[in-house]
């Protein structure tokens, strides 16, 4: 062992200490983790996947391939995120009166701030993006995105910021401060560790990946749409991801600006939010609240776009009432940045101020009441396929009304001072989170993985996941709503009440019913892609769609449509198919895309090493990476290559192959 | 031994019968059996809310299963593809729900203000029983530290760890304020949570009005000793509340500066204790940050310029959040003849947040 100060100056405060020697629940996760990597390793090693991995994946701005990207990267960490709330189950489910069940508190605070940082942040962000990602563009009749070097770049941040995350789990600790990093727990004072710092870096580089794709995303929906397609003729999703990615540029800022200041508070010793020296540790509380309540939005607008193609497409009519869909949504994103102050109404603003905050936010309900009724008059004299993608439709908008009926609830000030920050909260969340976004994110998975692979999902494991998903949320959470009605607080470790125990035992059961709905849905991956030939779908359109995605082939070329499709209707494709549209087979031009480039994921990779280096103090490596940051992406401005045509003739050898597909020569 | 089962299956079928039924399996605890009139008055607009909200979920919840059970294809439902637009369908499903939001919305903007923890109740809110509303509120002081809760009875002169005991039918105004982490002291058979933030004071009035032993817990997540930070509350009849406050004054221990230091370490699941004197002024110097004598306190460093400077050990008890209200207001006089009040005159809300 080399002596301080060199070993300081190498390792700055990684110790041997650092690595979880004695802590045997997470050394032998991470021998298991080690190990799985080094197989995949091996794996890609021996099948000669590398090159392949780097050009096709990699290094791709290939939008539809950084979208499947992001759902993988999502899926991935829900995995992980789900594997903390069986933990924090199990610990609630037997820690009563003497038993102390098997967390020490160090280790189960970490567990619920890790579950709520990934399950938003890595789990809810990617997945949203990722299907932005992969149908939007799709639905306007675009090649790529805007900035498709951006796309790759943004993707590859946010992969950095989960491999943060990731790596807090072996080497060090992560924060104790609850999913949004509370102070005064998560000052320096409080939590000299490495957490906070980890829980820092991991999301101010990953927030730097969700801000420039949303600014990537906006600007595709401004500037490149298809000839026609004019703002009120685009598609529900569409509208639905302009809003959801316009709030997005306008909060992550004020997330950023509290992490910085926090940050310059635990690395330099300034006192934004420390107790003492003028310090306010309650202005941290608003600034990320008024990232946090926006960012509610954010995830859950997109996914009522899913809602709205999946309701009109399997209903068999156009969707009721567009333009007030519309205008819900956009209602909605306006009044979401009004409402942030409804999270800590018991922080003694005065009556006044909390009941503006509660008022608007039940405003909010009108909208949104708005949206059930126009999906509910979408069925009403439809002809509606319960084919999976709407069977969560209707399991979402059952689940969801009664979660937006607590959320209305809460936000009546003298309800939520008996219930803030009790169960009952953590339970309306996870009904909205859970029946809307996760559902809605399933619905989309089921409808879109064809346009994706070009086969269907297998419906019977995804049946599977789908009632083990609805029945596991309603076992896992009603009893959460009922001892949060007996006044039981959150984020508690151990119980003295034995009569509480019961509904724990109860929701550690739905937890593991859930468990069945996540196995099933990876099983009917894996059993999907075993019978792809079965499931092969070769029209492109296989749920008669109604929008532009469905018009070109699955998966689709990477230059989506041969011909830039000309929009004259809301539902152009369906418009398209209604008015016996037939396929161009001649005329094809060299089209024009965006070349390849490694420059976004190297850049992650170094972001990677600067969180590293400087949540450890490891301060010549951070130096280095910054330096390394600088020169690459200086670099990068000096690469002129960055496009090509794609021939004529093959452009023409694929459209004839899929003409012959389409007739059936298949 | 067949007691757990049968409770157990009890309660199974109380699951399925749907959540009203489940709202009764929660109703003889806490929140919803309440012992205290503000949390009765909550624990009822909670009731009426749901009422409210339910007007309009419960059609919606039929709405739901009946068109995608009607609908669906081959049910023989009516199939019109071209019903995408309906003006008056569409003024009705922006309206219903409106006038929901405005109902609620008055009862939220009435209630909000009437329940406001910073307001003193009115006769008509301390209940029925309460003797002489008009009688001055007990004070107790509520200290979060890490972790347990510390009470002090400044006009009784002596404080307790962990065990809040109040006389029934008597008003009783907390002072909470926290020594580092932030948390929120949270009674919910008495009131509603607030929270306990450092150098800062936050209020709470409220009543007991049913005698008893109750739970009282931290509710806002604030370190590693939290799931245990817990208190005991005890409503008592006048008699007994004299009986114990001479036994608690009778204690011995006085939280002196050494004892005070002993007791700000971090400790966790601490019994209950007493303390038979404390210092008059801890509170306000707890809230200031200046308990270890030589530190400057919030209002002497925020303020000094000001012309009725004042220190904790001058002044009375009682300006409410010092970190914003000690603040130099050049332009606004009002802000400094409040504060040179020994005691502030309701209304009473802290001036920012």
């Amino acid at each position: 062992m080399l002596d301080w100060p060199l070993s300081k100056i190498i390792f700055g405060r990684l110790t041997w200490e650092s690595f979880p020697i004695h802590e045997p629940i997470v050394f032998s996760t991470m021998v298991v983790v080690v190990l799985l990597g080094l197989g995949i390793a091996g794996a890609v090693t021996k099948y000669r996947l590398w090159g392949w991995l780097w050009r096709e994946w990699f290094t791709t701005v290939d939008h539809k391939k950084i979208g499947i990207m992001y759902m993988i990267l999502g899926i991935v960490m829900l995995l992980r995120g789900f594997a903390d709330a069986l933990m924090m189950r199990l610990q609630q489910a037997m820690a009563f009166g003497a038993n102390e069940g098997y967390l020490n508190a160090h280790h189960y605070d970490q567990i619920f701030t890790a579950h709520g940082t990934i399950m938003i942040f890595f789990v809810a962000i990617p997945l949203i993006s990722g299907v932005i990602n992969f149908v939007m563009p799709l639905q306007i009749g675009a090649r790529d995105v805007a900035f498709p070097y951006l796309n790759s770049l943004s993707f590859w941040l946010t992969t950095a910021g989960a491999l943060l995350v990731m790596a807090s789990l072996f080497v060090g600790e992560f924060s104790t401060a609850g999913w949004l990093n509370y102070v005064p727990v998560a000052n320096l004072q409080n939590s000299p560790g490495t957490g906070p710092d980890y829980y820092l870096w991991a999301l101010q580089i990953a927030g730097v990946g969700t801000t420039l794709s949303a600014i990537n995303m906006v600007a595709t929906v401004i500037k490149m749409r298809a000839p026609g397609m004019t703002m009120m003729k685009m598609p529900v999703f569409t509208w639905t991801a302009l809003c959801s990615q316009v709030l997005a540029i306008a909060i992550f800022p004020a997330l950023t600006g509290a992490f910085a200041m926090l940050m310059l508070d635990r690395y330099v010793g300034t006192n934004f939010f420390t107790n003492d020296l003028g310090g306010n540790p309650m202005m941290y509380w608003n600034l990320v609240w008024i990232w946090g309540h926006p960012e509610v939005y954010v995830l859950i607008l997109p996914v009522f776009g899913i809602y709205s193609e999946i309701t009109a497409t399997f209903s068999g009519k156009a969707l009721f009432g567009y333009a007030s869909m519309v205008y819900a949504t956009v209602v909605i994103t306006i009044l979401s940045y009004l409402v942030w102050l409804h999270h800590f109404f018991t922080m003694g603003s005065g009556a006044s101020v909390n009941s503006f905050f509660g008022i608007a936010t039940m405003v909010i309900a009108i909208p949104t009441g708005a949206k059930i009724f126009n999906w509910l008059f979408t069925m009403y004299r439809g002809e509606i396929r319960f084919e999976l993608p709407m069977m969560w439709v209707v399991a979402f908008m059952i689940t969801f009304v009664v979660g937006g009926m607590t959320g209305v609830l809460l936000a009546v000030p003298p309800a939520d001072f008996v219930l803030h920050n009790s169960l009952f909260l953590v339970a309306h969340f996870h009904n909205v989170i859970i029946g809307g976004v996760v559902f809605g994110l399933f619905a989309g998975m089921t409808y879109w993985f064809p346009k994706a692979f070009g086969f269907k999902l297998d419906p019977f494991w995804g049946k599977v996941s789908f009632w083990g998903w609805v029945i596991g949320y309603w076992v896992a959470w009603t009893p959460i709503y009922i001892v949060g009605l007996m006044g039981t607080t959150r984020r508690v470790r151990h119980f003295d009440d034995p009569s509480l125990q019961i509904w724990f035992i109860i929701a550690g059961i739905g937890a593991l019913i859930i468990l069945v709905g996540i196995v099933a849905f990876v099983i009917q991956i894996a059993v999907s892609i075993k019978h792809r030939d079965k499931l092969r779908d070769t029209t492109g359109d296989p749920w008669n769609g109604r929008t532009l995605e469905w018009s070109t082939a699955s998966p689709p070329p990477a230059y989506n449509f041969a011909f830039t499709p000309v929009v004259h209707e809301l539902d152009a494709w369906f418009d398209m198919k209604t008015r016996g549209f037939k396929r161009p087979n001649k005329g094809y031009r060299p089209i024009h895309m965006p070349r390849n480039t490694g420059t976004g994921v190297i850049l992650a990779g170094l972001a990677t090493v600067l969180g590293f280096a400087m949540v450890w103090y490891i301060w010549w490596l951070a130096v280095l990476a910054v330096a390394g940051l600088f020169v690459v992406a200086i670099g990068h401005s000096f690469n002129y290559d960055r496009d090509y045509y794609v021939d004529a003739a093959d452009v023409k050898l694929a459209e004839t192959e899929r003409a012959r597909l389409l007739a059936g020569e298949g | 031994m067949l007691q757990p089962f049968l409770a157990l299956t009890n309660r199974l079928k109380c699951l399925l019968l749907g959540p009203l039924i489940l709202l009764c399996v929660a109703c003889d605890r806490a929140v919803l059996n309440p012992a205290g009139d503000v949390a009765r008055q909550q624990r009822n607009i909670i009731y009426i809310s749901t009422g409210l909200m339910l007007l309009i979920i419960i059609p919606v919840l039929i709405l739901i299963v009946v068109f995608a059970w009607r609908y669906r294809k081959g049910g023989g439902g009516t199939y019109d593809p071209k019903f995408d637009h309906s003006t008056t369908l569409e003024l009705v499903i922006w309206s219903a729900p409106l006038l929901i939001i405005i109902a609620l919305g008055a009862l939220t903007w009435s209630s909000t203000h009437l329940l406001d923890p910073f307001r003193p109740l009115d006769p008509v809110a301390a209940g029925p029983e309460a003797a002489a509303p008009a009688a001055p509120p007990l004070r107790i002081q509520v200290v979060a530290m890490d972790w347990k809760w510390l009470f002090i009875y400044p006009e009784q002169g002596f404080a307790t760890v962990n065990e809040l005991v109040l006389p029934v039918n008597r008003q009783v105004k907390f002072e909470i304020t926290s020594t580092n982490m932030m948390n929120a002291f949270y009674a919910p058979t008495l009131a509603g949570m607030v929270y306990a933030m450092p150098g800062m004071q936050s209020q709470l009035h409220a009543i007991l009005n049913r005698p008893g032993n109750y739970e009282g817990y931290s509710a806002n997540y604030s370190g590693a000793g939290f799931s245990d930070m817990r208190f005991r509350l005890r409503g008592v009849d006048d008699a007994a509340f004299g009986a114990w406050v001479a036994q608690a004054k009778g204690a011995g221990r006085t939280l002196d500066l050494d004892t005070y230091r002993q007791l700000a370490k971090p400790s966790e699941k601490v019994p209950p204790a007493l303390f038979a004197a404390v210092p008059g002024d801890l509170f306000q110097r707890i809230l200031e940050r200046c308990v270890e004598p030589g530190t400057p306190c919030m209002s002497e460093t925020m303020g000094h310029d000001r012309p009725d400077a004042n220190h904790p050990t001058t002044s009375g008890a009682g300006a409410p959040m010092p970190g914003h209200m000690a603040m130099p207001h050049p332009g606004k006089p009002v802000a400094a003849s409040r504060r040179s009040s020994a005691e502030p005159q309701y209304p009473d809300y802290p001036e920012s947040n």
